[in-house]
């Protein structure tokens, strides 16, 4: 059963973390990444979604102190992210961070992300690229995407916003922690297993969570192969049309 | 009248009742050497009985052409083959979609399986 967190059980017992990292051919960056979190976060657990790379993803996760899990092939960025909630659901865990694996998030903002989550203020909280730090002695510089990509954030973050009644700045943005309730929900068959993107966020609204953006770093995608370099303009536009549309026609 | 039982020739009736009675055969034989499902069999034999029923009884194919205002009876047999065909390729893309989804399920508890095994035989190795 999911706990329920209120605000006097943060003292007493620390929530079961665990970030997850879904990597596609990273080779070249998951091994950074994976470091930096067991340095920075040692009470956190780290698991890397393999999802079905030829590359040495896996060999290098590992070494670097990674548990991982390998999709037997490639699941699509979604599927991966769904592995690893499963894998949350199945072992207890209470709060789950998801960071991508090519190193676009960075991930001294996790504390940021996983704050309100803890404190029970949000039950799921969207990393933003776009907010601008209200932190101060912290400058986030202005995060530049293709124009197509920009095109679709801004299309799909003002339908969001318009139905959620709260303001997405970054629809697209893989940089999120949830509560227990939420990855249990998201393990279901609900969740899409190629671009989760707005129509998430608008389906975890209505399903009553409460969602809120912070405002964190990313860097430009640094060789530009990322999980979402599969990312087809049209086909991302008709689906993400579509896929809104079924989630207001659901119950 | 004179015009529809020129282009209903006989001769495309018997070719007809020929691939009806083909086809339905054929699918049966399928479903007995377990080549095909019972449950994608169904709208293949709706398929060839409508065209066969619709060949025997002549008066029904006339009345359906004179409602959908088709200007010969074989068009009113291809209309109908043809919608069918549409319905099986319709079905198959939800058979599909249901079998992506499933495959998508295993391989994600394949992947969990495999990540708990390696660490049990972890810990063992390390006791």
């Amino acid at each position: 059963m999911p706990r329920i967190w209120r605000d006097d059980m943060v003292e007493n017992e620390p929530e079961k973390t665990v970030v997850i990292i879904p990597a596609h051919n990273e080779g070249a960056h998951i091994a950074a990444i994976v470091h930096q979190i067991g340095v920075s976060y040692p009470s956190i657990d780290m698991v890397v979604i393999d999802d079905g790379s030829r590359d040495d993803t896996k060999a290098k996760a590992f070494l670097a102190g990674a548990s991982v899990i390998s999709n037997p092939f490639s699941l699509g960025y979604g599927g991966a992210l769904q592995t690893g909630y499963k894998f949350a659901v199945k072992n207890g865990y209470h709060i789950l961070v998801q960071l991508d694996g090519d190193g676009q998030h960075d991930a001294a903002c996790m504390d940021d992300l996983i704050e309100p989550v803890r404190r029970g203020v949000a039950d799921i909280t969207i990393g933003s690229r776009f907010l601008g730090s209200q932190k101060k002695g912290i400058d986030y510089p202005a995060y530049h995407a293709p124009l197509a990509r920009m095109i679709g954030m801004k299309i799909f973050g003002a339908i969001a916003t318009f139905l959620i009644k709260q303001k997405v700045t970054d629809p697209t943005s893989g940089y999120q922690a949830m509560n227990s309730r939420v990855f249990s929900l998201l393990s279901g068959d609900q969740f899409p297993i190629d671009y989760p993107d707005a129509d998430v966020i608008i389906m975890l609204h209505r399903a009553g969570f409460r969602i809120k953006e912070v405002p964190v770093r990313m860097f430009p995608s640094p060789d530009d192969k990322s999980m979402h370099s599969g990312f087809k303009p049209l086909y991302y536009i008709f689906k993400m049309f579509l896929s809104i549309l079924v989630t207001l026609l659901r119950k | 009248m004179f015009f529809e039982e020129v282009i209903m020739s006989i001769r495309i009736k018997i070719v007809t009742f020929i691939i009806c009675i083909a086809m339905l055969l054929l699918i049966v034989d399928l479903v007995r050497r377990r080549k095909l499902r019972e449950e994608y069999s169904q709208l293949w034999f709706a398929t060839w009985l409508g065209i066969l029923i619709l060949m025997v009884w002549f008066d029904l194919l006339k009345w359906v052409s004179h409602l959908i205002g088709a200007v010969s009876n074989v068009s009113t047999l291809f209309l109908f083959a043809f919608m069918f065909l549409i319905l099986i390729s319709l079905h198959f893309s939800v058979v599909i979609s249901k079998l992506t989804d499933r495959i998508k399920d295993l391989s994600q508890q394949h992947a969990l399986l495999q990540n708990e095994l390696e660490s049990v035989k972890r810990a063992q190795s390390n006791n």
